[in-house]
């Protein structure tokens, strides 16, 4: 008995060590990255860890015959003993897998050049043109600085860099709070300010221009192709301002209201994307690159209520919010989304989830050109700006471990239902699925520290 | 149809002054005293109950649909396809 006893106790004491370890390692690892001090010796990198609080999680996102991303986060939390809180977090994620390139499925096999310009993929008869070419990898790093400015007042800075082989982003942002009515109501105002350059392989193609099909390998195409195309780079800013407001109703329930105004400037096109050019009877006779305006102004009402209940109703928490979106490009929407948390016993939970999303189409938006509608404008058959629903469902599983660790799994189901929105279809499209359905897994595992 | 939309999002913005004008009047009588945030304390009560998940959401969301933000800023970020 005693020997066993010692063993538990031995086993605990060796993965206390490793937990520790862990946390310590992480610990200099952050400190090292972002230059806060973090005592190295090794009686104190045990109590300066303790401090920081882990938050790590792996997300699989798969589409079904499309994109597939790994996504990883570590995220690092330390409080300071004035309420000071440094929250600093490292992503990785990687894409591959075929994604839409816009142009109209056709009652015969269509023949596409891959957006670095070298080579061609083709798409056959009565399915929606996917370029397989994708593959991407980011790297997101993102510190956030919050702090008691008075006694009312938080205010919280950060910084965001991103980059992928073909994207580069950077990002600030400032929030202040005032907190009023014994603390039961929260005012609060927030800017953030992002700068994207994108790069991408083969340069940005000319808006309108007609993709070049032919052989890659001969001798004028490095030429004939360099002619759809305007430069190598181009950017985009995005401006926002977020003013929100809390109130706590009661012991059990809590809402907040916030208003958003976004404004995005430079290059908003998508490089990869073309729009089939039918004649009068549905045949594809060409493809033009997307062109969409170089400005974009959003704005969004968003709403949440959080209620606890009681015995009567299994200690559940209710997450229920609604976001009304709309913007100067046509497009509004609607998302509700919705989160039961209810405990299993006294250490885990399950938490429900289902999420209703509905959108219309960008005024520029279009699934196909007719010939004799050219020239146009502003023009895009991307179906994510084109009219559309989806619905979200899934639920989370939770356990809390020993010394306030939890381990978490996630498992949901994410499907998009664009819709025909009106246009009125040529006799060649009859019979094929010219608005795909995209049906999607997602499933994550988070473990905290 | 432009009118409707016009329609609908001024209806939209009267309905959210009015909530907004309703709870800012309302609050000074609404809350709870510090004793009694006992439930308000716990983490599944924070607005943002788990951030790693919002942040992966958001993350699906802005790359899949054409829209963002709301809840915490939309921003740029990823030249996501």
């Amino acid at each position: 008995m005693n020997n066993l006893t010692k063993d538990i106790k031995k086993e605990v004491a060796q993965k206390v060590s490793k937990k520790i370890n862990l946390k310590a390692a992480l610990s200099l690892a952050t400190g090292a990255l972002f230059g806060t001090s973090v005592t190295t010796g090794a009686v104190g990198q045990t109590i300066e860890a303790d401090e920081w609080q882990f938050d790590t999680a792996f997300l699989l996102y798969s589409e079904v015959d499309r994109v597939t991303a790994g996504e990883a986060i570590v995220a690092g939390t330390k409080t300071f003993s004035n309420d000071e809180v440094l929250n600093l977090k490292f992503t990785f994620d990687t894409l591959t897998g075929p994604s839409a390139n816009g142009a109209i499925a056709q009652p015969k096999a269509q023949t596409f050049t891959r957006a670095s310009g070298i080579g061609r993929y083709r798409t056959p008869e009565g399915e929606t043109p996917l370029d397989d070419t994708f593959h991407d990898t980011r790297v997101q790093l993102n510190g956030q600085w919050t702090q008691p400015v008075s006694d009312n007042v938080t205010g919280s800075v950060g910084g965001h860099l991103s980059k992928e082989y073909d994207y580069l982003s950077l990002g600030l942002n400032g929030n202040l709070a005032y907190d009023f009515n014994r603390k039961n109501s929260t005012f609060s105002m927030g800017i953030s300010y992002f700068s994207d350059t994108f790069t991408p392989e083969g340069g940005i193609p000319k808006p309108l221009s007609s993709m070049l099909v032919g052989d890659s390998n001969s001798p004028e195409w490095d030429d004939e192709f360099a002619k759809t195309r305007i430069s190598a780079s181009e950017n985009k800013s995005t401006s926002d301002l977020l003013i929100g407001f809390t109130q706590v109703i009661n012991r059990r329930m809590i809402t907040a209201f916030n208003y958003s105004y976004s404004m995005v400037d430079g290059y908003l096109t998508d490089p990869f994307k073309v729009v089939s050019v039918l004649n009068a009877e549905g045949l594809a006779q060409d493809y033009i690159y997307e062109n969409r305006p170089d400005s974009r102004v959003k704005q969004s009402t968003f709403m949440q209520a959080k209620y606890h209940f009681d015995d009567s109703l299994l200690n559940m928490v209710a997450d229920v919010s609604y976001r009304y979106m709309w913007d100067d490009w046509g497009i509004n929407s609607h998302t509700i989304d919705s989160r039961f948390i209810i405990p299993v016993g006294r250490a885990s939970y399950i938490e429900p989830h289902i999420r209703f999303y509905q959108q219309s189409a960008a005024d520029f938006f279009t699934p196909f050109v007719i010939e004799d509608q050219l020239p146009v404008d502003f023009v895009s058959a991307d179906y994510r700006i084109g009219e559309m629903s989806a619905v979200t469902i899934g639920a989370k599983y939770g356990v809390a471990l020993n010394g306030g660790n939890e381990l978490s799994f996630r498992l949901e189901y994410y499907h998009q239902r664009p819709t025909n929105g009106g246009f009125e279809e040529p006799e060649a499209l009859n019979g094929l699925d010219t608005t795909p359905v995209i049906d999607a897994i997602i499933a994550q595992v988070s473990y905290s520290f | 149809m432009k009118v409707n939309k016009t329609k609908v999002k001024t209806r939209m913005n009267v309905i959210l002054l009015s909530v907004c004008v309703v709870s800012l009047s309302a609050c000074s009588s609404l809350g709870v005293e510090p004793w009694e945030r006992d439930l308000l304390a716990k983490k599944e009560m924070a607005l943002t109950s788990s951030p790693i998940d919002a942040a992966l959401d958001d993350h699906i969301y802005f790359s899949k649909e054409a829209s963002s933000g709301g809840k915490s800023f939309g921003g740029g970020g990823c030249g996501c396809n």
